[in-house]
């Protein structure tokens, strides 16, 4: 029987896709370190840069292969891989693609959805998330501009601005993580204490790849052990 | 293809205008996917079915996507933000992405300099996360057993946690006062409603950092 959601034709639109956020990155990549090296930026910085965020971007890569996974039983490879390479995130391709098969009387649970759902999905997917970019065309420049307003007629309060949104941002994930149960708590102090110890390896030693790989040998090395937690606990 | 040129544009103008055509280019190829499925398998959505899927899911992520933009743009700097737009998974990934390369350059974000190191930090990963994608579509047969694993699903359900307790310390020890009113306030928020949805929660961690940091800083205690 023909698989429409697995065919070469699904795979041909994904590696379209996959193309076009190479590019995008790559032009991106290249403008940056040209402007870089025009603003006088250590080139071994800018190298390391490279490096850690390709490292760090590992794990949760696999995190985001793991939702492509769960999405291919029903809706095939290709179109989840499609949704994850652009705009989507892990968060919000289940539940549109779930809203979606409801709305047409269907479920995800199954082997595979009827063409017609499908087609249905790959829409509600897609329109679903067009806000932000549409956001940005309209009215990031201008936010810009405000942003950068505040950072010339008051620079210490607008570098204090930008920090109280990193901590806020990351007070939620705190506040969520240390609400999640028992081993969600001890994954979040396991992760902090490995950054503590990593720091002090770099700083005592000296050894800079300590700073460099801090975050993901955090992440994994917390990711291990809440196997542990769960085996220990039977979360 | 838009090149920078330095004699007649700051990079700052430059970048918009890069911007805005990649992200112009991009809404067209993303629209082009169902597009092109309706017409290959001749399979059009009806509209009640349509709007029935996409009214409870606009309900939520369009005002969470515009929230996204003003809450991660100021942090990721203008080329970044174009780029983490288009290529996704911006909480989990590309802003703490992002963080820890400024964090290990030394380079304050929101400076011209973070902007050059944020904006390579997300292309970089937005390259990786690409290539583990297709490297996961070449190798679905080998991948899905060892990913699916009973033993590797608590450490992939904590992925958050472990991600996010050691961006806090490396954050919240340098900027502990900061951190003081949003933790308190998250922290009992989701006591009282524990499946609140984090993204929904992060303007509102986010407004209340930003009005503790206004308050100490007009009274000198930051």
């Amino acid at each position: 029987m023909y698989d429409y959601r697995n065919s070469a034709f699904m795979f041909l639109l994904g590696a379209i896709v996959a193309l076009f956020v190479t590019v995008q990155s790559l032009v991106f990549l290249r403008t940056a370190w040209s402007e870089g090296k025009r603003q006088g930026l250590d080139a071994k910085k800018m190298r390391r840069s490279v490096i850690s965020s390709a490292v760090f971007t590992l794990v949760p890569s696999l995190s985001i292969l793991l939702t492509m996974l769960t999405l291919s039983g029903a809706l095939g490879l290709a179109l989840p891989w499609i949704r994850l390479s652009v705009i989507g995130a892990v968060t919000y391709e289940l539940p549109a693609a779930e809203a979606a098969a409801q709305a047409a009387g269907a479920s995800l649970a199954g082997a595979g959805v009827p063409l017609d759902v499908f087609s249905l999905i790959a829409w509600v997917m897609t329109l679903g998330i067009m806000s932000g970019p549409i956001f940005i065309i309209a009215y990031f420049k201008k936010l810009q501009g405000r942003v950068n307003k505040i950072k010339v007629e008051d620079n210490r309060w607008g570098t204090l601005l930008i920090s109280a949104m990193f901590v806020g941002l990351i007070s939620s994930f705190l506040g969520s993580a240390l609400a999640g149960g028992l081993v969600s708590i001890l994954t979040l102090l396991s992760s902090a204490l490995i950054m503590v110890i990593c720091i002090q390896l770099e700083q005592k030693a000296g050894i800079k790849l300590f700073k460099d790989f801090a975050l993901p040998l955090s992440m994994v090395g917390a990711m291990a052990l809440a196997i542990l937690y769960a085996g220990l606990l039977g979360g | 293809m838009t090149k920078i040129n330095n004699n007649s544009l700051s990079y700052d103008v430059a970048i918009h205008r890069i911007g805005r055509i990649w992200m112009s280019v991009a809404l067209i190829v993303i629209l082009a996917v169902p597009l092109a499925i309706s017409i290959h398998f001749k399979v059009w959505p009806a509209a009640g079915p349509l709007l029935g899927g996409l009214l409870p899911i606009m309900m939520i992520y369009v005002p969470i996507g515009i929230i996204e933009v003003i809450t991660f743009s100021p942090m990721l700097g203008s080329g970044a933000t174009y780029l983490a737009f288009t290529t996704g998974n911006l909480t989990n990934l590309k802003v703490p992405c992002a963080l820890n390369a400024l964090e290990i350059a030394d380079i304050e974000p929101g400076s011209s300099q973070g902007e050059i190191i944020s904006t390579i930090a997300v292309a970089t990963s937005s390259l990786v996360t690409n290539l583990v994608l297709i490297i996961g579509v070449l190798l679905f047969v080998q991948l899905t057993p060892l990913l699916a694993s009973p033993l590797l699903k608590p450490a992939f359900e904590n992925i958050l946690p472990a991600l996010f307790g050691a961006l806090g310390y490396l954050y919240i020890s340098k900027n502990w006062k900061l951190a003081v009113v949003p933790v308190t306030l998250m922290i009992i928020i989701f006591i009282l409603v524990p499946t609140a949805p984090v993204g929904i929660l992060i303007p509102v961690s986010a407004l209340s950092a930003i009005a503790a940091a206004r308050l100490m800083y007009k009274k000198n205690l930051i």
